[in-house]
């Protein structure tokens, strides 16, 4: 599968480390080159310096023919906007990123594009944990209740 | 009207200074707690102090009863995203996005924003106009520079030299506004014939120029 990673921090390195070793064919995007030291030296995908939510550094990390776009700087607008640029712009099938916004994240999941509030899942978790609950899913740990929607 | 500007760099200052002496209701939203400061000395309580991104700041400014939301920053992805949540969460009936990367104009009209401004495409489009003076020179662009008008000079090579003005078929959204003949503006009436050196101020929109430029074309 072609997959396109936006940012190289934790989670992007993260990610592109463990589909590159399952024999994907991974490119990543950040805008520092020293970002990709986080890779190792095992890592064989594509590199690309540049800025996520720009046309021509999008193609040049090939977008038009990606499978999976997935946006994780620690930008949540940056995220969002590329991630409706890989949807609308070039029709790339699968499309997530992460948010830490609980608000942001719930409406722009609202609008059709895969979010992930990895806020809310950690606290959510962290109290489940705490509390001694059952553990929930990414579905029940992203949703968020009245009150959080309005804080 | 209420408006509500988002972005308190130059072109925010200054846009918030034009509609508060227009007496609308504005309110410049900076980040930036020192450069809030530095504007509210300017422009008194019409600014406050946020995150625009933040649908906390939103409420508390009073998205909801604005008439108009300017998103003037100078990220595009600020912008898209104060504009987006601005429509989706508060219902704001227009929202203006200043768009930096002229690429994303597109993008942002698919996204539903009503108006994209991208100094960036209206600097590039004069220069363009000022080297692109073969024989047709663009006076002025009109309408967000969907239409022009233009000056031709007729050569004695040109083509519509010796015909009358209905015989000469000009491109879809082509319109002659004027014959300058010997320093005297002639009417393009029916009976009006081109000659060598005429110059022909006609209205085209921008897409159609080039095909004006074939229609009137030949050396000067």
């Amino acid at each position: 599968m072609k997959v396109i990673i936006l940012g190289c921090g934790r989670i992007g390195s993260t990610l592109a480390r463990s589909l590159f070793r399952e024999g994907n064919d991974v490119t990543i995007i950040d805008k520092k080159s020293e970002a990709f030291s986080r890779l190792g030296p095992d890592f064989g995908g594509a590199m690309v310096v540049g800025n996520g939510v720009d046309d021509a550094v999008l193609r040049k990390a090939g977008i038009e023919k990606a499978q999976a776009f997935v946006a994780v700087t620690n930008g949540d607008n940056t995220n969002i906007m590329s991630v409706q640029i890989a949807k609308v712009k070039f029709n790339v099938p699968k499309v997530v990123t992460r948010i830490y916004d609980p608000i942001r994240a719930c409406a722009y999941r609202e609008l059709g594009i895969e979010t992930i509030c990895t806020t809310m899942i950690g606290a959510r978790l962290i109290k489940d944990y705490v509390m001694g609950n059952d553990l929930g899913d990414i579905g029940q740990y992203c949703e968020l209740t009245d009150d959080e929607a309005h804080l | 009207m209420y408006v509500i500007v988002a972005g308190g760099g130059k072109i925010g200052h200054y846009l918030s200074r034009a509609l508060v002496d227009a007496n609308h209701e504005v309110l410049l939203v900076e980040k930036d707690r020192a450069r809030a400061a530095y504007l509210a000395e300017d422009l008194a309580d019409a600014v406050a102090v946020g995150d625009a991104c933040e649908v906390r700041t939103m409420r508390e400014i009073g998205m909801e009863r604005a008439d108009v939301v300017v998103a003037i920053t100078g990220d595009d992805e600020d912008n898209l995203v104060i504009c987006q949540m601005a429509k989706l969460k508060f219902d704001v009936p227009r929202a203006l996005a200043r768009v930096n990367n002229p690429e994303n104009e597109e993008l942002f009209k698919k996204l539903g924003i009503d108006t994209t401004v991208s100094s960036t495409k209206i600097i590039f489009n004069l220069i363009e106009q000022q080297i692109e003076t073969n024989e047709v020179i663009p006076l002025a662009p009109l309408q967000k520079g969907n239409i022009e008008i233009v000056e031709v000079d007729l050569g004695p090579g040109s083509p519509v030299v010796g015909k009358r003005v209905p015989q000469v078929v000009l491109p879809d959204g082509a319109l002659i506004i004027s014959i300058v003949r010997d320093g005297h503006a002639i009417l393009p009436n029916m009976d009006v014939q081109f000659k060598d050196g005429d110059s022909v101020l006609a209205l085209v929109s921008s897409d159609k120029e080039t095909d004006l430029r074939g229609i009137f074309g030949a050396a000067r």
